[in-house]
């Protein structure tokens, strides 16, 4: 596949990631590359191979349900940059 | 032309665990805000998730019990999306291999049985809230509810209208509450119904454009959003409009649904797995400890009660309404031996269907807060059927048991409530009765057998309901005859 700069841009876009067309421009190589890559690696025969889901091959830790995590919300919103009543303060979210 | 409405349902069932899904803080609501958001719920950097065993027992529970497949080898993947009571900028589910595949749910319309199939459930964190109203310009977030499990169960686009839309989720909400996964609060938003709704004509083999309502918190929105959005789709499609794919919001004061984002605006949410969870594993020995931990499912109680107590229908299905009703039922009927076993059943039936459920409604009550107890209502049942209280009678002494006396017996000695039996004692008011009606009488030897009716009544009148009703019925054809 022939990634676009349109691609780039779409890709900034949908991570909140503001860029300028010069910057999409500069990224567009080193990106292309990585996609490469894939290509290459989509070459290999994975008939018998069982898809992982992480690189490691072990299972998941289970924890018991107990609360363990005591009130801090004074210490955790030490850093916010707005608060009221307890509740972070945002600029206004309108859902699209 | 007739059309035909296709409905599919995705509910989001929050998992009655103590702490969250990932982390340790508690899900209890009610706290101040963002009390219980802890490091992990609030995307703090270098934090991991780590996995709710309960949680996981519980979706477990859930599959079991939809005779659902157990994937013992689920993946957890990150939904990307931007939002702010949403920290981490992506919600943990379950994609590819969500934990639970298939099942099926079989319930009643209009006495019909019907049985939807399940596509999937899958684990999920519940997001945050934001609080639009109350700040200028800005919004107010509480992460309290961030984290919190969620079990999302997604049906076959099976349903064919409204009504089953909505006996298939009261059945849903009824079995997980059974099976002990949810509290099943639903304005706390503990059990919330997405529907997706299309039409096409009847016979029609592909399915229509759907549109998607989100978020309906109670039986009787589900029924309207349903009702209003398919007969909207049908207008549309007769206008020659085509239905564009959509999600909508079901607005209750209007009882309409508007369009919340079309198709092209939907997110393109970017699932990836987790790499911060590994594959989520589930032994077989898990798997037989849960079946053998469910209890009797309700459906299974049902057909129980129809071919052993030979109840009916509507009284069986209000029985096994709740495992609290089914408890206090089996519990009274223990009292009871293989003789008196089927009429005793009846009339547990009757009662707590009738009496009982209403006195529990107006106090608020369910099964288990209930002041009469299996126990004491079973002695109620006893002096029933072997008729020292009238149906009249047992109503009083009902009301003396709810309001706190405990003893059948004493209460109706107390009281004087019992049914007179003496035949000699109630031949006396019969008599009395005939001499002092004699219009009547001679009705009813006339050959007005409505008049009977009314003799019966002045004997009842007399004896202040003691008589047996059916005793003086007796008594008086054969003065009579």
């Amino acid at each position: 596949m022939s990634l676009t700069k349109q691609d780039v841009k779409k890709a900034a876009d949908l991570a909140r990631i503001e860029i300028t067309d010069q910057e999409a421009e500069d990224a567009l190589d080193p990106l292309k590359k990585v996609f490469t890559l894939i290509e290459e690696m989509q070459q290999l025969n994975t008939e018998n191979v069982e898809p992982m889901a992480h690189a490691q091959d072990i299972s998941t830790r289970l924890r018991d349900d107990v609360v363990t995590e005591v009130d801090q919300r004074e210490l955790l919103q030490a850093s916010a940059p707005a608060i009221e009543n307890g509740l972070f303060l945002v600029p206004k979210v309108i859902d699209q | 032309m007739e059309w035909e409405i296709v409905i599919g349902i995705e509910t989001h069932v929050q998992l009655s665990t103590e702490s969250k899904i990932f982390s340790g803080a508690s899900t209890d609501v009610g706290a101040p805000p963002n009390a219980h958001a802890c490091e992990v719920d609030l995307a703090l950097p270098g934090v991991l998730p780590v996995l709710n065993k309960d949680a996981v027992g519980k979706a477990i529970r859930f599959g079991v019990a939809t005779q659902a497949t157990i994937n013992q080898r689920s993946i957890f993947a990150r939904k990307n999306y931007f939002y702010p009571d949403l920290p981490k900028g992506y919600q943990i589910s379950q994609m590819e291999i969500p934990i639970v595949e298939g099942g099926k749910l079989k319930f009643h319309v209009n006495k019909t049985e019907r049985t939807v199939n399940l596509t999937r459930a899958h684990l999920e964190e519940d997001a945050g809230k934001s609080l639009h109203e109350d700040f200028i310009g800005m919004s107010g977030i509480d992460l309290n509810r961030a984290g919190t499990p969620l079990l999302e169960i997604v049906s076959e686009p099976e349903m064919r209208s409204s009504n089953e839309a909505v006996e298939y989720a009261k059945t849903l909400h009824a079995l997980v509450r059974w099976i002990g996964i949810c509290e099943g609060n639903m304005q706390e938003g503990n059990f919330r119904c997405d529907a997706n709704v299309s039409v096409r004509r009847k016979g029609d083999e592909k399915l229509g454009t759907r549109r998607e309502i989100k978020n309906l918190n109670s039986f009787k929105f589900l029924q309207q959003a349903i009702e209003y959005e398919a007969s909207w789709q049908m207008e549309q499609i007769e206008d020659g409009l085509a239905i564009v794919q959509a999600t909508v919001l079901f607005d209750p004061d209007s009882g309409e649904t508007r369009l919340m984002r079309t198709k092209e605006d939907a997110h393109d949410y970017r699932y990836f797995p987790d790499p911060d969870l590994l594959p989520l594993v589930i032994d077989d020995e898990w798997l037989i400890r849960t079946r053998a931990s469910l209890p009797e499912l309700p459906e299974s109680k049902a057909k129980r009660y129809q071919s052993e107590l030979e109840l009916n229908g509507p009284d069986v299905a209000s029985l096994v309404s709740s495992l609290e009703a089914a408890t206090y039922f089996e519990a009274t009927l223990d009292q009871f031996d293989q003789k008196t076993i089927k009429p005793a059943a009846k009339l547990i039936a009757n009662w707590m269907n009738g009496e009982l459920t209403a006195s529990l409604n107006r106090a608020q009550k369910d099964f288990t807060q209930c002041p009469i107890n299996a126990e004491t209502l079973s002695n109620l049942i006893k002096r029933i059927l072997d008729n020292t209280l009238s149906t009249k009678l047992a109503r009083l002494v009902f009301e003396e048991l709810w309001s706190g006396n405990s003893s059948v017996d004493d209460i109706i000695t107390e009281k004087g409530f019992k049914q007179m039996s003496d035949t000699g004692e109630i031949e006396a008011y019969v008599s009395q009765v005939i001499k002092e009606n004699s219009q009547q009488v001679a009705d009813f030897k006339a050959g007005k057998e409505k008049a009977l009716n009314s003799l019966v009544g002045q004997v009842m009148k007399l004896t202040k309901g003691k008589a047996n009703p059916t005793q003086v019925n007796d008594i008086l054809k054969t003065k009579l005859s």
